[in-house]
């Protein structure tokens, strides 16, 4: 099995891994990455999803060979309870979940709108969350967070 | 004999009265409270750490919750109907509040000082002349070790100053820092993985297994045969995966059960052999003069939980004594069920929850722990891990039945209501397991020795009831009778969906009210005022009427609807508008609803629960319906079971009337059959035609404009 190496949250990560298996696996059963969720194994959910580069992808759907020499950040990535990303702080003054699997998915797909775009309207967030399933209709709180972590981030 | 009835136990305590089995104080001044229900991310173990924390006078964030096990911890059933806080929720306030007695009256003898005189802040017990000592350091003085008196009174709703007010929950945290709470993220030492070999087609079964191809699968440990039940177990999820891939290609099935025609079910409900049941009837002091009979059949599909994490658990064998992770709602309950199959003593299955995903209901949480369980036997005492697919949860989870109701109502001259007759003709809507002598966990009907499926029943009418719940009106009608007819057949696997029978009942009788407002050219809402004589349910819908300034104006393109029930008729209150906008593709742009929960633990929790709801509800209604053709279930994937997302979700507004004083009623079941009828009701006021079969697509309004012409 070749070696695969690429950026995990900003440190560089080595795995032996079939080149065809699919990135979700290896995050979660060999390096113990366990925010990215499995919720269909299809891509039509977005549990799974982390960014690789500024892009959000299904993990779930990414072969390994395709990932190799790139920059992958997940929910662990994001920030810690001591550092906390604007978007985790958001979502805990927003009590933006139910059940919360669905959550890291949502993190990431959010993160990376605000990187490309730091102020977007009430649309906008809609539209860049529209591919990540909630079960449990907690949306509205979610995209409560969402801006709220953009006016965060912005304001000086 | 005693004279005067005793004082009584809250129920949950009646069960298990051992004080300790509740609460402990652990030595870093810390409070374990240990209830019997579980986080299903309704926020229960948040709501019931805020009870504790008060009655105890401790910070919150000294509370400790414990997870539900059968090693340790009360029986307290099914986290299920609403019902968690009304149970837990009233035993832990009386434990507590007999607990802190307790201590007091340690501390009065160790300080000298009067209980009466003591006071309690963040579990220091402190008394005049500066006298004080704690919780933690009376331990050794006071021994919960027995049962729970009915002396201990709590304290009055002025005095709580936790409950009764929005505090963050305590899991959202682990949530957001990716720190694993979920079952799926857990791991145990040599942690071993297995995949359950199932049909495509409903109800056939395995007879022969080619295993060549499998064995072939490097890191496959076993392959695991059972009569009809298969499965493969691995050393991780991917060689897992691949031998249960190679395994399919080589295996042979029989029979299955032929599916009924999804686009009949009325058809196929009402033509099946049937228990009947009269569930309520009312008689007219004196018959009244009627004028014309209004006879309207409302039907709703099957729909599935579609947990957003399919369903996953893990099990361990240790000679004959089983240990089982798991994220099923009863504990207890699916112990009673492995027992049976397992053919073991209940004291040798340890079952523990880990939390999951939301659930809704009797997903497949428990056929998955039993798949785990089988699968485990060959993995000589190491841990196994099963993680179904989206494809099976999808297509083997139990659904929520679908329901054909018929109502007709008798009006007079003036359309006054004079008679009405309610029928239902449905599966029934629970086959939880734990309940029954026989198993209802999917692998016991496919193992050699194996039992029939569990055809659903309804629960009682005094738990609620199932496919006839909400169906007895609020309203002061004349005269009424309400029939069940529960399906005796059940060719797709039914059980517990959030609400039961209540969503499809709200919706048939919301939306005739509605046709026979519109009919005398009566507001809706007086029309409902009128007819009811329970304040808190006035309440509730003025409060929503006011909140959406009913009735807004008439604009072309948009319309209003109004929807009401009482959960349960003994639970929350909760009346829902909605406003529609289309033509023929609805949109539900806003939502506004008023409940009455008495009073509400965690308010903004409730909020959430009702917001959840009702968004959960409007995908119900425009989206939702399990698809099948004749031989088997295909929607099995969400393309093909597609539900509500981010930018259709409509703005959800929603005012909650505290009550502190009345006792706490499950705020997570009663905004959907509300929800439900007041986007049907606002699709007529929006297009002049009443669609009666959910879910309310293009199609189905399509048809029901065609009819109307
Ligand atoms: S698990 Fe990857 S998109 Fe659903
Ligand atoms: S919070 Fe449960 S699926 Fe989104």
């Amino acid at each position: 099995m070749p070696t695969i190496q690429f950026q995990l949250n900003g440190a560089a990560a080595a795995v032996d891994a079939d080149p065809d298996q699919m990135l979700l696996e290896v995050l979660r059963g060999r390096l113990g990455v366990t925010s990215p969720h499995f919720g269909c194994g299809a891509g039509e959910c977005g549990a799974c999803y982390v960014m690789v580069g500024d892009r959000v992808v299904a993990s779930c759907d990414m072969p390994m060979w395709s990932v190799a020499g790139k920059d992958i950040v997940t929910v662990e990535g994001l920030g810690t309870a001591e550092q906390p990303h604007a978007l985790q702080r958001a979502f805990i003054s927003e009590q933006a979940m139910q059940c919360g699997y669905c959550v890291s998915g949502i993190l990431i797909s959010a993160a990376a709108l605000l990187k490309r775009n730091p102020s977007p309207t009430e649309a906008e967030v809609r539209a860049a969350l529209d591919r990540n399933l909630c079960r449990c209709g907690s949306h509205n709180r979610m995209v409560r967070a969402v801006l709220r972590a953009a006016s965060e981030m912005v304001a000086p | 004999m005693t004279t005067a009835p005793a004082p009584k136990l809250p129920a949950s305590l009646a069960a298990n009265p051992k004080l300790s089995s509740w609460v402990r104080f652990t030595d870093e001044d810390h409070v374990a409270i240990s209830p019997g229900k579980v986080e299903i991310g309704q926020g229960i173990v948040t709501a019931l750490a805020q009870i504790a924390a008060d009655e105890l006078d401790v910070e919150i964030g000294r509370i400790e919750m414990i997870r539900a096990s059968t090693a340790t911890s009360p029986n307290e059933g099914v986290t299920s109907g609403s019902l968690s806080v009304q149970q837990s929720g009233r035993a832990l306030r009386h434990v507590c509040a007999e607990v802190r007695q307790l201590f007091l009256a340690a501390a009065s003898e160790r300080l000298g000082v009067d209980a009466s005189q003591l006071d309690v802040g963040d579990g220091t017990i402190s008394g005049p002349g500066n006298v004080r000592t704690s919780y933690w350091e009376l331990i050794g003085e006071v021994s919960l070790d027995h049962d729970a008196t009915a002396g201990a009174t709590a304290k009055i709703a002025a005095r709580r100053a936790i409950a009764g007010h929005s505090v963050q929950r305590i899991d959202i945290p682990d949530k957001v820092f990716a720190r694993p709470r979920f079952i799926h993220d857990r791991t145990l030492p040599d942690l071993l993985h297995g995949r359950v070999l199932r049909p495509d087609v409903s109800g056939a079964r395995l007879i022969a297994l080619n295993e060549a191809a499998a064995r072939a699968v490097p890191g496959l440990v076993a392959i695991v045969r059972d009569g009809g039940f298969g499965g493969v177990v691995a050393d991780s999820e991917a060689a897992a995966e691949a031998a249960l891939k190679a395994l399919r290609k080589g295996a042979a099935w029989s029979g299955g059960e032929p599916l009924p025609n999804e686009d009949d079910l009325a058809g196929f409900l009402k033509s099946q052999l049937v228990e009947t049941t009269i569930i309520n009837t009312r008689t007219a002091p004196q018959t009244h003069g009627h004028a014309q009979t209004l006879r309207r059949q409302y039907t709703r599909p099957y729909i599935a939980h579609a947990s957003i994490a399919p369903s996953c658990a893990m099990a361990q064998w240790d000679d004959d004594r089983v240990h089982v992770w798991t994220h099923s709602q009863g504990v207890y309950l699916l112990r009673a069920d492995l027992a049976i199959v397992l053919k073991l003593p209940a004291e040798s299955i340890i079952v523990e929850h880990m939390e999951g995903a939301g659930c809704y209901g009797h997903n497949a949480a428990d056929d998955v722990a039993l798949d785990a369980v089988l699968l485990a036997k060959a993995a000589t005492g190491r841990p196994v891990r099963v993680q179904w697919s989206r494809h099976d949860e999808m297509s083997h989870a139990p659904f929520g039945a679908a329901m054909a109701i018929e109502i007709e109502a008798d009006l007079d001259a003036d359309n006054e209501i004079v008679g009405w007759r309610h029928a239902i003709w449905s599966n029934g809507h629970a086959a939880r397991p734990g309940r029954a002598a026989q198993p209802a966990l999917l692998a016991a009907t496919e193992m050699a020795n194996r039992y029939p499926r569990m055809i659903s029943s309804n629960p009682p009418a005094a738990n609620g009831g199932g496919g006839d719940r909400n169906s007895v009106p609020l309203y002061d009608f004349l005269a009424w009778t309400i029939t069940s007819h529960r399906l005796l057949t059940m060719p797709v696997r039914t059980s517990a969906l959030r609400t039961l029978g209540a969503q499809g009942n709200v919706f048939a009788i919301e939306s005739l009210l509605d046709e026979i407002a519109a009919l005398r050219g009566e507001d809706p809402i007086e029309f409902r005022l009128r007819h009811l004589h329970d304040d808190r349910a006035k309440d509730v819908i003025r409060a929503a009427a006011r909140r959406a300034q009913w009735k807004p104006q008439k604009r072309s393109g948009i319309g209003h609807g109004v929807g009401f029930a009482r959960y349960k008729n003994t639970g929350a209150y909760c009346a829902a508008i909605a406003e529609v906008e289309g033509a023929d593709d609805i949109r539900v742009k806003r939502l506004t609803l008023a409940v009455d929960v008495g009073e509400a633990i965690n308010p903004d929790g409730v909020v959430n629960q009702i917001e959840g709801g009702a968004i959960q509800a409007t995908s119900w209604v425009l989206k939702e319906r399990v698809r099948f053709d004749r031989a088997r279930i295909t929607s099995t994937s969400w393309t093909d079971y597609p539900i509500l997302t981010f930018s259709d979700v409509p703005a959800v507004d929603v005012e909650i009337i505290q009550r502190p004083e009345i006792e706490p009623v499950g705020a997570g079941e009663a905004a959907h059959g509300p929800v439900t009828a007041a986007i049907a009701n606002a699709v007529f006021d929006c297009l002049g035609v009443r669609v009666r079969d959910l879910p309310i697509t293009r199609d189905k309004i399509i048809a029901a404009m065609e009819l109307a012409s």
